[in-house]
């Protein structure tokens, strides 16, 4: 491996780099791409942490009227939509931005504008969504949106058109993302760098992108039926006009199963780079890892039905889904055994991305234990519907994938920021929220059990459900206090930390060889890799750590240009709906503008010249 | 400098890519691949509403209103399509043809074929504009029956992707026209074509499950 800047000037600061709100705007650096990401994802989380908050308060004593039931039901399906769409997608999509490319060795993704676009869609989008609540209208039809409670008939209101129309402007952003990484990861690796050496956060989030492109297509044509359903009265949904509400069912499903995996495959990736590194060994059955992963998306796409046991679909329907949820229990058992087999026996050093890790492994199979559970009809017919499913997605989505993007936050943070996050409010961060998890979730197991009814806003007295709801509550809270120390750590290191050094983990891959942050080029020169642990590989050669890595002019460099029209053109969306939603009242030409603007953005992006050169250190142009 | 130059920087044919495909080839294919599952929504929504319509007009049999006894004729008519549906198969091989003479550098045969390309791209919207308010008149509407919702849906959301396809044809005639079309920047025609030939494809499956299958 490679990565000494022969030819390049050693320089303490780089020139023409790019500060400034426009700067910002007409970014098509992936990192900074992330950096929006990063932003936008954290305000979302945080919102949907509030509007759980406020559930949870709600729900704290038995026959409470804190939030009536119209708005607890907004707050359900707000929190359950922003968590998923808003919060968990885009903090994964941090990761993907800023770290795939740093891992296989490239200067920027495939379509540096084509990925500025996705993170203005996906903000805008987000705007779109929560700008319901001015509007007293967010949706609240749950996150699913089943038919026929998203009918006009049943949700005359604003609500649903908020969700439809919020979710189709989201679907562009994960299918533009999605495109980009797929070709990114094939296109654009290292010399070396080999599909089975690629890094495993790199494979887990491949099979990501490809179960993006299959999936979102699905709910797109779902959410097109139901704008036509709502907006030119088409009765695909009403069983009045010969519709039929569970096929929403299925198309929402086939999109709504893989979708889980979305969410949980990039924890997978995160950990599987985090424990490794904390536990000084290679990764354990890297070739099982890559192949369960396969198999677990493989098999995502065959057990959508499992949501719908209840609709009653017949015996031989129920026995194909039941098999098929429980089969996925074996490649994910197989991670899960060589995650353990990876720490087994190594020089483990309990840092704070390794406590997070580990409260992954742990809190995760817990919430697969359930999922086995209901993958059964029978014990699905009892549980469906209570707060046992609540628990049981809640371990796997919480447990799962928010531990392990809270391990990727503190073990990348030095490296996108410069700066360490503290040791001791990372220890105390992790322990209040594995406390705090574990005592807001946990009971949901036994009130869910015992019957109590999910997305209902109260509960009578004397059902055994009080206390248990109380602790829960509490938990939540505690579960907040975690974040918020999260949030203080960021603050105190960023204001006092000395600059992080290139590799404080003493890592493995390769985004580790370069500064911390790195520069707006990555590589001076385009590292050459030779195996699956290529950084430790150079330092076992060097019979010791590396020098730290200098900044360089990067003079010459080749690097996409600045451009503001991904942003014209993701702007023409939100326009194009807005339109939409208000064409019954203003006519058509909301949408006439969408259209024209969504037309101006693209012909402008398509002919302007996409790249430029790195200046010479004295200002000197270098074509 | 170039060997260290980022493999996009350079505007050639011959781009450093790890596969070396060009990644707008492969990002296109990629594309496709997430469109097969959008039309493949769209084909299952009509097949699972076929001949879920509480009143007529049908497609392939009559029906009476039983409340006015009009007689509502089968309403499709298949001599139009055909002809409609043979002149989009037709401009698949136009556009091969279009693209070889991009490649080869030989502007006639470029803007002849592309030329005959789009022309068919707009005879067949065209028909298709036609049909649609043909069946309206007919008393067929996106609201009358399960019928009107899926077809209008399936076969509206085909057309609109022939409509893209024919405005970005149209653009690579206007580059073609002012020589900004040489044979280096040809994988621009054929991410066109690429994305044209799939739409026809898509048209060979709903063809005979909308109009052949009764």
């Amino acid at each position: 491996m490679a990565t000494t800047a022969v030819g390049h000037e050693a320089l303490a600061a780089a020139p023409g780099e790019k500060t400034g709100l426009w700067s910002w705007i007409t970014t098509v650096d992936h990192k900074r791409v992330a950096i929006l990401y990063l932003i936008g994802a954290t305000v979302f989380f945080f919102l949907g942490g509030i509007e759980a908050l406020l559930l949870r308060i709600q729900l704290a004593k038995p026959d409470n009227n804190f939030v009536g039931p119209e708005f607890y039901n907004q707050l359900f399906t707000m929190h359950g939509t922003t968590m998923i769409f808003l919060a968990v997608m885009p903090m994964s999509q941090i990761f993907f931005n800023y770290i795939i490319p740093l891992m296989i060795g490239a200067r920027d993704v495939a379509f540096p504008r084509l990925n500025a676009f996705g993170v203005w869609v996906f903000l805008l989008g987000g705007l779109f969504l929560n700008a319901s609540f001015l509007f007293g209208a967010a949706p609240d039809a749950g996150w699913f949106g089943y038919a026929n409670l998203t009918s006009k008939q049943f949700s005359p209101g604003m609500h649903v058109d908020f969700w439809m129309l919020g979710l189709q402007i989201l679907g562009v952003s994960s299918l533009a993302a999605a495109v980009n990484f797929f070709v990114t990861i094939i296109n654009l690796r290292a010399p070396g760098m080999r599909l089975m050496r690629m890094p495993m956060f790199v494979w887990m989030s491949f099979i990501t992108m490809i179960l993006l492109l299959l999936a979102f297509p699905v709910i797109t044509v779902a959410l097109i039926l139901l704008m036509f359903d709502r907006f030119f009265g088409t009765h695909f949904f009403v069983p009045a006009g010969g519709g039929d509400p569970i096929l929403w069912q299925h198309l929402f499903w086939i999109f709504g199963h893989p979708e889980v995996y979305i969410l949980i495959l990039p924890a997978f990736g995160i950990i599987s780079e985090v424990l490794p590194v904390f536990s000084r060994k290679p990764l354990f059955g890297y070739a099982a890892m890559v192949f369960s992963g396969v198999f677990i998306a493989f098999l995502g796409f065959g057990v959508w039905s499992h949501h719908m046991f209840s609709t009653g679909m017949g015996p031989i329907a129920d026995t194909f889904f039941s098999l098929a949820t429980m089969l996925i229990a074996i490649p994910t058992g197989v991670k899960i055994f060589n995650w353990i087999g990876t720490i087994w026996g190594g020089s483990l050093q309990l840092k704070t991305p390794m406590l997070f890790a580990l409260g992954f492994i742990a809190m995760f199979i817990m919430g697969g234990l359930s999922g086995v559970m209901h993958a059964s009809p029978p014990a699905d017919l009892q549980q469906t519907d209570t707060y046992f499913v609540v628990a049981h997605f809640h371990y796997v989505l919480f447990g799962g994938s928010i531990f392990g993007l809270v391990a990727g936050a503190y073990y990348w943070w030095p490296k996108m920021f410069g700066k360490l996050l503290d040791e001791r409010l990372g220890k105390i961060h992790f322990w209040l929220q594995l406390i705090g998890f574990n005592l807001t979730f946990f009971p949901m197991h036994m009130v869910g059990l015992h019957g109590m009814p999910r997305r209902v806003y109260t509960y009578p007295k004397g059902l055994g459900f009080d206390g248990m709801n109380q602790m829960e509550t509490v938990g939540a809270f505690i579960l907040a206090a975690g974040f918020a120390v999260m949030l203080y750590n960021i603050w105190k290191t960023w204001r006092t930390a000395p600059p992080a050094p290139a590799d404080p983990w003493n890592g493995a891959t390769l985004e580790w060889s370069i500064p911390s942050p790195p520069q707006e080029w990555n590589f001076p020169e385009i590292p050459t890799v030779t195996g699956r642990d290529p950084l430790w590989e150079a330092k076992r050669q060097r019979g010791g750590p590396l020098p730290e890595p200098q900044r360089v002019s990067g003079q010459g460099i080749h690097m996409p240009a600045p451009s503001y029209w991904p942003l014209v053109t993701a702007l023409s969306l939100p326009l194009l709906f807005t339109g939409l939603m208000l064409a019954s009242k203003i006519g058509p030409w909301g949408i006439f503008i969408g259209v024209a603007t969504l037309f101006f953005g693209i012909y402008n992006w398509l002919f302007e010249p996409s790249y430029t050169s790195i200046p010479g250190v004295r200002g000197k142009a270098h074509h | 400098m170039t060997d260290i130059a980022h493999p996009l920087a350079a505007p050639n044919p011959h781009l450093e890519t790890s596969t070396g495909l060009d990644s707008r080839k492969l990002a296109i294919w990629t594309f496709l691949g997430s469109e097969c599952m959008f039309f493949a929504s769209l084909i299952s929504t009509y097949v699972v509403y076929r001949g879920k319509s509480l009143v007529g007009p049908f497609p392939h049999t009559p029906w009476t209103d039983p409340a006015t006894g009009q007689v509502y004729e089968p309403i499709i008519e298949i001599p139009l399509v055909t002809v409609g549906t043979a002149l989009l198969l037709f401009s698949s091989l136009f556009i091969v043809l279009a693209l070889y003479g991009a490649q080869k550098g030989n502007r006639k045969m470029l803007l002849g074929w592309l030329g005959a390309t789009i022309m068919c791209g707009v005879f067949f919207v065209g028909m298709q504009v036609y049909e649609f308010t043909h069946f309206v008149h007919k008393g067929l509407t996106l609201q009358r029956n399960m019928f009107g919702a899926s077809f209008f849906t399936l076969t509206g959301f085909h057309g609109t992707h022939v409509t893209i396809g024919v405005i970005w044809l149209l653009t690579m005639f206007v580059l073609a026209l002012r020589k900004q079309l040489p044979p280096e920047n040809a994988i621009n025609l054929e991410m066109a074509a690429l994305y044209w030939h799939f739409v026809d494809v898509v048209w060979i499956i709903i063809f005979p499950v909308v109009y052949l299958m009764q």
